[in-house]
């Protein structure tokens, strides 16, 4: 029985209609990366699809709560397919499963389930996996045309769910350090950043394939900005930030930092500047709250590419930040009605 | 050598003083805590604690001489006040006190009334009126729903009414809504 | 040309205004029975002047406003008062109220009116005359309107007279404006004099191009400074504070009285009803009711107060699948715990609601703090946090995140998409918040008031001690003294007073059984079953207590 009082009326917008738009707007970028690196990313999105799915109707069983209405609001599937795009798609099929379970149960039903997880469960879940199998992390597919073979679909199916590669082939022919990744290891061994940029893996904006994809999320993020699914002010400050300390430290000293847009177009920037940072659950609510929050995991981020042991910072710089959310939120409290300061 | 030694002496000398003046500022007179357990307790002054009235049961879990889960007019949402204050576990009311009940005032038959003020003499908060050999009455707004007066009465005119839902005292709910729709 | 301020957030909710504007208003025919709450009002009930039985005529006086906030209550046409009870009232609580049931005559007949010339008169008469005719705010606050115009501290520079109307459906006030706009700015100008303010802004929602012509060509023949302003329409615009910013750019905090910023904003039928009644003398006893929804004759009619709603709806044509009614509109408005309530000061709209006009919102799910409702928000709260602080029953956080600056328009729950019902949390944490303050008075009295005995028993004590000390030593005085004259033993046995005490109890007892014996009953004639019911149980008691004083007096006391 539910009570009948008012408002009697409300707008036909759900949860399930919102967590679907942000899948839509995922597909771009998706489409990008099929077209660049080969249909494997497909893989991992539906094995991670499926475990999330079956994750959280287990979980919403154990924990007595009805589970139709929760399998419905797309929130698991937002979270599998976020994971399935940070770790590379010729990794074994285990690693998605085994992250996306973790990002599940753990990170998301442990903590109350929908509504109540203080972190970002696809950064959870990534954080785990980087940790726990950090060789099976590094395994990305070289860009198409790029290797010097390259795997068809069903070979790629074959090594995902065996391991086993086509007679004479090694791990190392069919993929290849990511574009941050290289660039981390020529600067220690003392390259100057312009020179080692020239490699065919690096592009006009940064890694050859890569910075397309990264295109293709600011498209979908644009579109999630356009129907007011996100508020600008988490992504133009995540951005804004990264340009800004990015931008000082290459003025300073340009052998050995790249140049911002780099840092744009690589890694995860763009899918964590529209589709992670701005998950409403884990970020603040304050429109001061979402500018501190943003400019803190933008300078996190960059100090985690620069000086930090993994090559993107993105995941860290997420979950970090999340853990300010709360105090972020209690001291950003904004002026009510009526309550604000005279302008004198 | 020397001269790290003044340092040092300074600043404890130093921090002494400060010490030495926020001790003598800050002075809290009395004992606080006793005054926020007795905030937190209805004030009923009923005596269903075991002590005689809501101070001196404050004072007693102040000392660390009485449970938390002694008072039945202040309901689990005191005991859990109590419990947060203290920083200590909640406490279920144990099986020697009194269950809580609705809040009631009580109210004189006074057909029945003799006169005879031994209800006036326990009720704690001077919530009865009434002269000797005059019939008294309660003053309502007054009434802390103790229950003290209702046994002394000789005649049983006294009687507890529990205070009904009106318009005035009406609240909202907590507002329940099912997660499915029914089926 | 006043510039225009904004106030944040807001909602464009579906107005469906067109379907009750068809029509002019229309006089609603006389009902069978008028049930009058003596409480229509904020503040204090109306002390009813009336007993059942007694013949009255249209616009007599029969509830009497009390000290403090309070107004008058009137028959609202000629009949006979049947009953004074206890009956189920437009109030969210469904829970009955003191009520007089009025079965008209049929010959609607007024009690002698006499207007008055403002102008001519003092501030406080006119207020008092407003008083005893039951004005109040009509825009749904039903404030007692005397006590708007009194003079404060504080110059009053603008009057506002609120016809924005934001509230969907509801559409009482654009007819009120269309058809008698001359009267509301008759009325505007008693309130201006009253108030003594230099200006006059009339805000309405530019969706009401009519109502905004009807009243700037009333607005000419007026001498005062009267602007109408057209304000965009935007729900809740038509909330007070609102309109205030949007007209003024001033920001009327809550607990902040908005004359103590220079301006006061009235209802326009507020406006409308204050000319009626100092000009003619007429009390308020009907109003503009907005009848819409699930009715085939969507319309405005003019309603005696006190009329049934199921009346209303039925001349409006209720379609059978309406399944319960709101007063007010969708937004704000309160569901009917009954249709046989009756039509007060406070209901501008009756909106027959079915399952197919306002369906069930969709079950709700957990808040994924996406802050659409802070976005919209007009008190600029944030209305996930006060959801969560209510929800966890935190009453203290919420009342810090500022839960009192809720105007409780519904704006949060409307574009909530997990259909969270937000309003409801606030209000359950606002009732309790108050419940508990009153709670607290009540124990700090209490706590008062047993000190103070502890104090005086302490102190009798104390001078008892001191008189029996003085006594003693009197005695013991006396007792040297006699003995020095002679030493004659003379013992007293000490135990008699108290015995003597005893009997005296006892005896009272047995008075008190004798009077109460012999006492007879009065006032038993024309008894209700509940009265009589009461007394049966009385009587059983007292033979309880007589035959335990009886068995007890017989038995040998140990």
């Amino acid at each position: 029985m539910s009570a009948f009082f008012s408002p009697f009326i409300s707008k036909p917008d759900t949860v399930s209609a919102i967590m679907l738009k942000v899948l839509l707007a995922l597909l771009p970028g998706i489409a990008l990366y099929v077209w660049y690196f080969g249909p494997a990313i497909l893989v991992s999105i539906t094995l991670a699809s499926l475990t999330a799915l079956a994750t959280e109707a287990a979980m919403l069983k154990l924990r007595k709560r009805p589970v139709a209405p929760f399998l419905k609001d797309n929130s698991a599937l937002l979270t599998a397919w976020l994971l399935a795009l940070s770790i590379p798609p010729l990794a074994p099929w285990w690693l998605i499963v085994v992250g996306t379970a973790f990002c599940i149960a753990v990170a998301k039903h442990l903590y109350g389930g929908l509504g109540n997880n203080p972190f970002n469960p696809a950064m959870v879940g990534y954080a785990v996996l980087i940790v726990s199998f950090p060789v099976q992390m590094t395994h990305w597919v070289t860009p198409l045309g790029m290797g010097a073979t390259e795997l068809s679909f069903v070979q790629q199916l074959q090594y995902i769910f065996s391991g086993i590669l086509p007679g004479g082939l090694t791990l190392d022919a069919v993929t290849m350090a990511t574009p941050l990744d290289t660039l981390k290891t020529q600067l220690h061994l003392a390259h100057p950043a312009n020179e080692i940029l020239t490699q065919p893996i690096f592009s006009s904006l940064a890694g050859h394939g890569s910075e397309v994809v990264a295109i293709g999320f600011l498209i979908g993020g644009l579109y999630l900005l356009a129907s007011k699914i996100i508020s600008w002010h988490l992504p133009v400050a995540f951005l804004g930030t990264l340009f800004l300390v990015a931008g000082i430290f290459h003025l300073a000293d340009p052998s050995h930092y790249v140049a911002p847009v780099f840092h744009w177009f690589s890694g995860a920037a763009m899918l964590g500047a529209f589709f992670i940072l701005t998950d409403p659950i884990t970020s603040p609510t304050t429109h001061k709250g979402k500018f501190i929050f943003a400019a803190g995991a933008a300078l996190l981020t960059y100090l985690i590419r620069v000086y930090g042991a993994f090559p993107d910072g993105i995941a860290f710089a997420t979950l970090l930040m999340n853990i300010c959310v709360p105090l972020i939120d209690a001291y950003t409290q904004p002026k009510v009605f009526g309550k604000k300061e005279k302008k004198a | 050598m020397l001269s790290a030694l003044l340092v040092m002496s300074g600043i404890a000398i130093l921090l002494g003083a400060v010490l030495g003046f926020a001790a003598i500022k800050f002075r809290v007179e009395g004992n606080p805590l006793v005054d926020k357990i007795d905030a937190i307790l209805p004030q009923t002054q009923c005596g269903q604690c075991s002590y005689p009235g809501c101070k001196p049961y404050a004072t007693a879990i102040a000392a660390g001489e009485a449970d938390i889960n002694r008072c039945p007019p202040g309901g689990e949402e005191g005991i859990q006040k109590l419990a947060d204050l203290l920083g200590v576990e909640f406490k279920p009311f144990g099986a020697d006190t009194n269950a809580p009940k609705p809040k009631s005032v009580a109210l004189i038959d006074e057909n029945t009334c003799i006169g005879c003020t031994l209800c006036i003499q326990a009720c704690p908060v001077d919530a009865i009126v009434g002269a000797a050999k005059q019939m008294h009455t309660i003053i309502t707004a007054e009434c802390t729903g103790c229950e003290l007066c209702v046994a002394p009465c000789p005649v049983d005119c006294i009687s507890m009414v529990v205070i009904e839902e009106k318009i005035t005292n009406w609240k909202w709910k907590y507002p329940i809504y099912a997660l499915t729709p029914a089926q | 040309m006043t510039t225009l301020f904004k106030f944040h957030g807001g909602v464009h909710p579906p107005t469906h205004k067109a379907e009750s504007t068809r029509t002019p208003i229309a006089r609603m025919p006389m009902p069978a029975k008028l049930v009058i709450p003596f409480h229509q009002h904020v503040g204090n009930i109306a002390k009813p002047l009336v007993q059942a039985g007694d013949h009255v005529l249209k616009g007599q006086l029969i509830g009497l406003p009390e000290d403090g906030i309070s107004s008058a209550i009137h028959a609202s046409t000629s009949g006979t008062i049947t009953e004074i009870g206890m009956q189920v009232v437009a109030h969210a609580s469904g829970l009955p109220d003191l009520c007089a049931t009025l079965v008209p005559d049929g010959k609607d007949e007024w009690i002698t009116r006499s207007g008055m010339d403002f102008r001519e008169s003092k501030n406080a008469d006119v207020r008092q005359v407003l008083r005893l005719a039951g004005v109040v705010g009509l825009g749904g606050a039903v404030f007692p309107s005397d006590l708007k115009l009194r003079p404060g501290k504080h110059k009053v520079n603008t009057l506002i007279l609120n016809g924005a109307e934001c509230e969907p459906y509801i559409t009482c006030d654009d007819m009120l404006m269309r058809e008698r706009a001359d009267e509301i700015i008759k009325g505007a100008e008693i309130m201006r004099w009253a108030l003594e303010a230099d200006e006059i802004l009339v805000g309405i929602e530019d969706n009401k191009p009519e109502a905004i012509a009807a009243m700037r060509l009333a607005a000419q023949a007026s001498s005062d400074n009267i602007s109408i302003v057209a304000v965009p329409t935007l729900y809740p615009g038509g909330g007070a504070k609102q309109l205030i910013r949007v007209l003024t750019g001033i920001e009327v905090a809550a607990g902040v009285r908005s004359t103590d910023k220079g301006v006061q904003c009235f209802n326009v039928a507020t406006a409308q009803t204050i000319y009626r009644a100092v000009r003619f003398g007429e009390p308020l006893v009907s109003r503009i009711v907005t009848v819409t929804g699930n009715v085939s004759n969507a319309q405005n009619l003019e309603v005696l107060i006190g009329t049934p709603v199921s009346d209303v709806v039925a001349y409006a044509g209720v379609l059978p699948d309406t399944d319960s009614y709101i007063m007010g509109g969708p937004m704000m408005g309160l569901p009917l715990p009954a249709a046989s309530v009756s039509i007060v000061k406070a209901a501008n709209c009756i909106i027959a609601s079915s399952p197919k006009l306002f369906p069930p919102a969709p079950p709700a799910m957990p808040c994924i703090r996406c802050t659409r409702c802070a976005e919209v928000c007009p008190a600029e709260l944030q209305p996930q946090d006060l959801y969560w602080f209510a929800k966890a029953r935190e009453f203290g956080k919420a009342q810090e995140f500022s839960l009192f600056d809720c105007i409780e328009c519904g704006a949060c729950s409307y574009v909530c998409p997990s259909h969270i019902p937000l309003v409801q949390y606030y209000r359950f944490a606002k009732s309790e918040i108050w419940a508990r303050e009153t709670e607290k008075t009540a124990a700090d009295a209490a706590r008062v008031r047993f000190e103070f005995r502890e104090q005086r028993i302490e102190r009798e004590k104390q001078e008892k001690a001191e008189k029996l000390a003085a006594r003693e030593k009197a005695a013991a005085e006396a007792k040297l003294a006699a003995a020095k004259i002679a030493s004659a033993p003379a013992a007293t046995p000490v135990s008699a007073p108290v015995d003597e005490t005893q009997a005296k109890i006892q005896a009272a007892i047995e008075h008190a059984r004798q009077q109460a014996a012999a006492i007879k009953p009065k006032n038993t004639e024309q008894l209700t079953p509940q009265q009589q019911a009461e007394i049966a149980d009385i009587e059983a008691r007292r033979a309880r207590i007589h035959e335990l004083a009886s068995t007890e007096a017989e038995s040998p006391k140990e």
